[in-house]
């Protein structure tokens, strides 16, 4: 080449035009009522609260405000198809309604993209590639199990608890449904699914799916409301075991409420993972890892890597990698099919961000945030990086669940286990090195239940997900995930 | 660690960079086996996920201008007359003969022996020639006989030579003889333009491929380029990136820029605006021309004049409104 174009090489900067998924492609309803015994019906005291479109602000549809009183109503469906029809279906009768919900789920899977990304504010990019697949992924792993109980090394013919009651999150809010209900009734326990406040909606159309799949009336009961009803779920007698995915501080109180009974209890609560990055790692593939780690459904992620450890013989070069690559990031519509970074779930959860990152700050960190355009309405947070961050900055410590990455250093393997371990949590972390032997060292030293290696952020039905230490007990996924919903 | 400046948000070319000298087989190992590995599962992963970019309306017709215009339009076949070559610089020149507003193409680019004829055809256009020399497609022959190809392909015209490297000493080891042969062919070429043929086909891995484009632009590649398009397995997209992830490193750390030509299988508007979506994420806006970035193909062009018409009028016309050749 002759002359040399000496300018900055701007990344990203061909003009992508809005590519916008249809938002009626979501069919809504302007209500959704409670899913209990088999069929929809209106909350007893008919309360009533609105799900936004956190994107915009815009009332997507109101939903049903289940009480103390729907709640029973819902155990005793769920105890009912119990005893009378779940409880005496054979493992291959059951595992015929979850290769029905899995291929209805399929077969619905560009409208349960649209419902999810309206709900809950996450790129279209990522439910209609990640969420809906995995879920469906996860009601066909679970149909495989259901008659091959006796081999899933818990001995023979093991037996299910009963009624279990489930709380889920709004950070994946059918993907946490897919992972609680689809192990759940393969074990043959019936099941009272108390979906998140703010992301109703696609439990509400898997509820429409389970009909269409004719699943027993009963089976599967779908009760919406704030904490409330979840307190009431987890306070009722009638309910054999709780499952819960979501924050450390309910999971504690969950803990407490259940410990005088019999219930048996599964949580899989908080994180502060942290991806280890050695000198050797495969650069690119590493900081696309990172981006991933930290920005997949911005951050409100129970195992983001929100602490990267870096080796400070390469902390400049990938700082200076990650922040262009950072700088690159797509934040916008949500529905826009280049969008990389949607919107922020609820406004009570960006508030928490800011709060936690003005800590950041005025705790001496170094803070980078992309000079993305973020749009007027809606709640939304620039990506961050956090640089020069030590181990007693609350920005390491803390769970932020946002966009926002804290980056520490250290020198040898030893301190990268001692930083990454130094925290209450143990949920997930990632080790970046093309050096299998350190890889290994370093995995079995550190104290999580979930260890990626040169990727993160990957899931699958086959492979059990879960905590140690405040990011909780038990395990979903895998044949592990079928130990949480039997009597053994 | 230090704080976060404006450059570092785009890729940033020092004006004072250099590109290191290579004085022994040993340093230029040493260089190479430094190059940070390629992750397989993470480059094929990146590669696909930029792959599911939507580009639509106005951006699409941006993007098939600028691909028609990084076109290398190519025949090398060997029933090649030189009446096929005069209906391809024709097309070079002017590809769709209704609209004006298309724009000619990069290149044409045919064997040595019929540069003169496209020449003859092209005159001084806008529209290069270019030629593959040094016993393609294989690259099995002496240096002797490699730069004579060079050599009269030059001088018949051509202002870009697309060379081959020798795969076997590359494969054994011997990269001293590779590097040597590129820096040879480079001054065969004088001020032509320097397109060195990677055949990733044949490295296989990732890591070879990011290994030999660093050699290549070591040797004085003005460009770099995956396939001859006479194997099995020509350009695919982690192998895109890889390259183009060679190229964004050589010129940060050099000053020196470097073009990415793929070649070889690409024959829709779909793959080729692809191509540029990994060139827009993973180099940026510089190399968004046909200066840096093209594509060596044929029916490529076809592709891309159906759907600019498509785009511009709504409908799609029939194939047989372009020409064959």
């Amino acid at each position: 080449m002759t002359e040399h174009d000496l300018a900055n090489s701007q990344l990203g900067s061909l003009s992508y035009d809005p590519a916008l998924e249809s938002a009626s492609i979501a069919r809504l309803r302007a209500s959704y009522g409670l899913f209990i015994d088999g069929s929809f019906t209106d909350a007893s005291a008919h309360e009533r609260f609105v799900t936004l479109n956190p994107a915009n602000e815009t009332t997507l549809a109101t939903v049903a405000q289940a009480s103390s009183a729907d709640v029973d109503r819902a155990v005793a469906a769920a105890r009912r198809a119990y005893d009378t029809v779940w409880s005496k279906t054979t493992g291959a009768q059951r595992a015929k309604y979850l290769f029905r919900i899995a291929r209805l789920i399929q077969e619905r899977a560009r409208e349960l993209a649209v419902v999810e990304t309206l709900d809950n504010g996450k790129p279209i990019r990522e439910s209609r590639d990640v969420d809906i697949p995995l879920a469906a992924a996860h009601f066909f792993y679970y149909a495989g199990w259901a008659d091959k109980l006796d081999h899933a090394g818990f001995g023979a013919d093991p037996q299910p608890l009963g009624v279990a009651g489930q709380i889920i999150p709004w950070n994946f809010p059918l993907l946490m449904a897919a992972w609680k209900l689809a192990p759940a009734l393969a074990a043959g326990n019936t099941c009272v699914l108390k979906p998140a406040e703010t992301t109703p909606l696609s439990a509400l159309v898997l509820a429409e799916i389970l009909q269409q799949a004719e699943l027993p009336a009963g089976v599967v009961n779908i009760v919406t409301g704030d904490g409330s009803t979840g307190a009431a779920l987890v306070d009722h007698p009638d309910v054999d075991k709780i499952a819960f995915t979501g924050s450390t501080e309910v999971g504690r109180l969950i803990q407490q409420r259940v410990a005088s009974s019999a219930k048996r209890l599964t949580l899989e609560l908080g994180g502060k993972g942290a991806n280890i990055v050695f000198e050797d790692a495969p650069i690119d593939e590493m900081i696309e890892g990172i981006i991933d780690g930290i920005f997949f459904n911005q951050g409100h992620v129970c195992c983001a890597g929100s602490r990267l450890l870096v080796q400070e013989s390469v902390a400049d070069e990938v700082l200076r990698r990650l922040v262009r690559r950072v700088e690159q990031l797509r934040v916008g519509d949500p529905l826009d099919k280049n969008t990389d970074v949607g919107a922020i779930n609820s406004a009570a959860q960006l508030e928490r961000i800011k709060e936690l990152t003005a800590f950041g700050e005025s705790e001496g960190a170094t803070r980078y945030t992309s000079s993305c355009v973020l749009p007027e309405s809606g709640y939304w947070f620039a990506p961050t990086v956090f640089a020069d961050v030590s181990q007693s900055h609350r920005i390491a410590r803390e769970e932020i669940f946002g966009p926002v990455l804290s980056v520490l250093t250290f020198r040898t393997p030893e301190e990268a286990v001692a930083k990454a371990n130094n925290t209450k949590y143990g949920l997930a972390c990632g080790v970046w090195s093309e050096k299998g032997s350190r890889t290994l060292w370093v995995a079995e030293r550190l104290r999580a239940g979930v260890i990626w290696a040169n990727t993160y952020n990957r899931f699958d039905p086959t492979s059990p997900f879960g905590g140690v230490r405040e990011s909780g007990f038990g395990r979903e996924g895998g044949r592990h995930g079928l130990e949480a919903y039997l009597n053994v | 660690m230090r704080l976060v400046t404006e450059h570092d948000r785009g890729v940033h070319i020092p004006s004072a960079g250099r590109v290191p000298a290579v004085e022994s087989e040993a340093q230029l190992r040493a260089l190479l086996t430094s190059l940070s590995g390629v992750d397989a599962v993470g480059a094929e992963s990146r590669a696909a996920r930029l792959a599911t970019r939507s580009i639509k309306k106005s951006s699409k017709l941006v993007a098939i201008d600028l691909a028609i215009a990084m076109v290398d339009l190519t025949t090398l076949e060997g029933a090649d007359t030189e009446g096929r070559v005069t209906s391809l610089c024709t097309k070079a020149l002017r590809p769709d003969p209704l609209d004006p507003t298309v724009p000619a193409v990069a290149a044409v680019c045919v064997y040595p022996d019929l540069v003169a004829h496209a020449r003859s055809v092209l005159g001084h256009s806008s529209v290069h020639v270019a030629s593959v020399a040094t016993a393609f497609p294989s690259g099995r022959a002496s240096l002797k006989v490699k730069l004579l190809d060079v050599r009269e392909a030059v001088a018949a015209g051509a202002d870009e030579i697309d060379m081959v490297i020798d795969r076997g000493a590359f494969l054994s080891g011997r990269l001293g003889q590779v590097f040597d042969d590129i820096v040879a062919v480079k001054e065969a070429c004088g001020v032509s333009r320097l397109k060195v043929i990677l055949e990733t086909g044949e490295l296989v891995t990732y890591d070879n491929v990011r290994r030999a484009s660093w050699l290549a632009m070591l040797g004085g590649a003005d460009f770099i380029k995956t396939s001859t398009g006479k194997v099995t397995v020509s350009a695919t997209s982690p192998v895109a990136l890889v390259m183009l992830e060679a190229v964004r490193d050589f010129a940060e750390s050099t000053g020196h820029v470097v073009g990415v030509k793929v070649a070889g299988g690409i024959r829709t508007t779909k793959d080729a605006i692809r191509y540029l979506v990994l060139v827009n994420e993973t180099v940026g806006s510089s190399w968004l021309s046909p200066d840096r970035f093209r594509f060596g193909a044929s029916s490529l062009l076809n592709d891309l004049l159906m759907q600019r018409s498509k785009q511009h009028h709504g409908a799609y016309v029939r194939p047989d409104e372009f020409s064959g050749d």
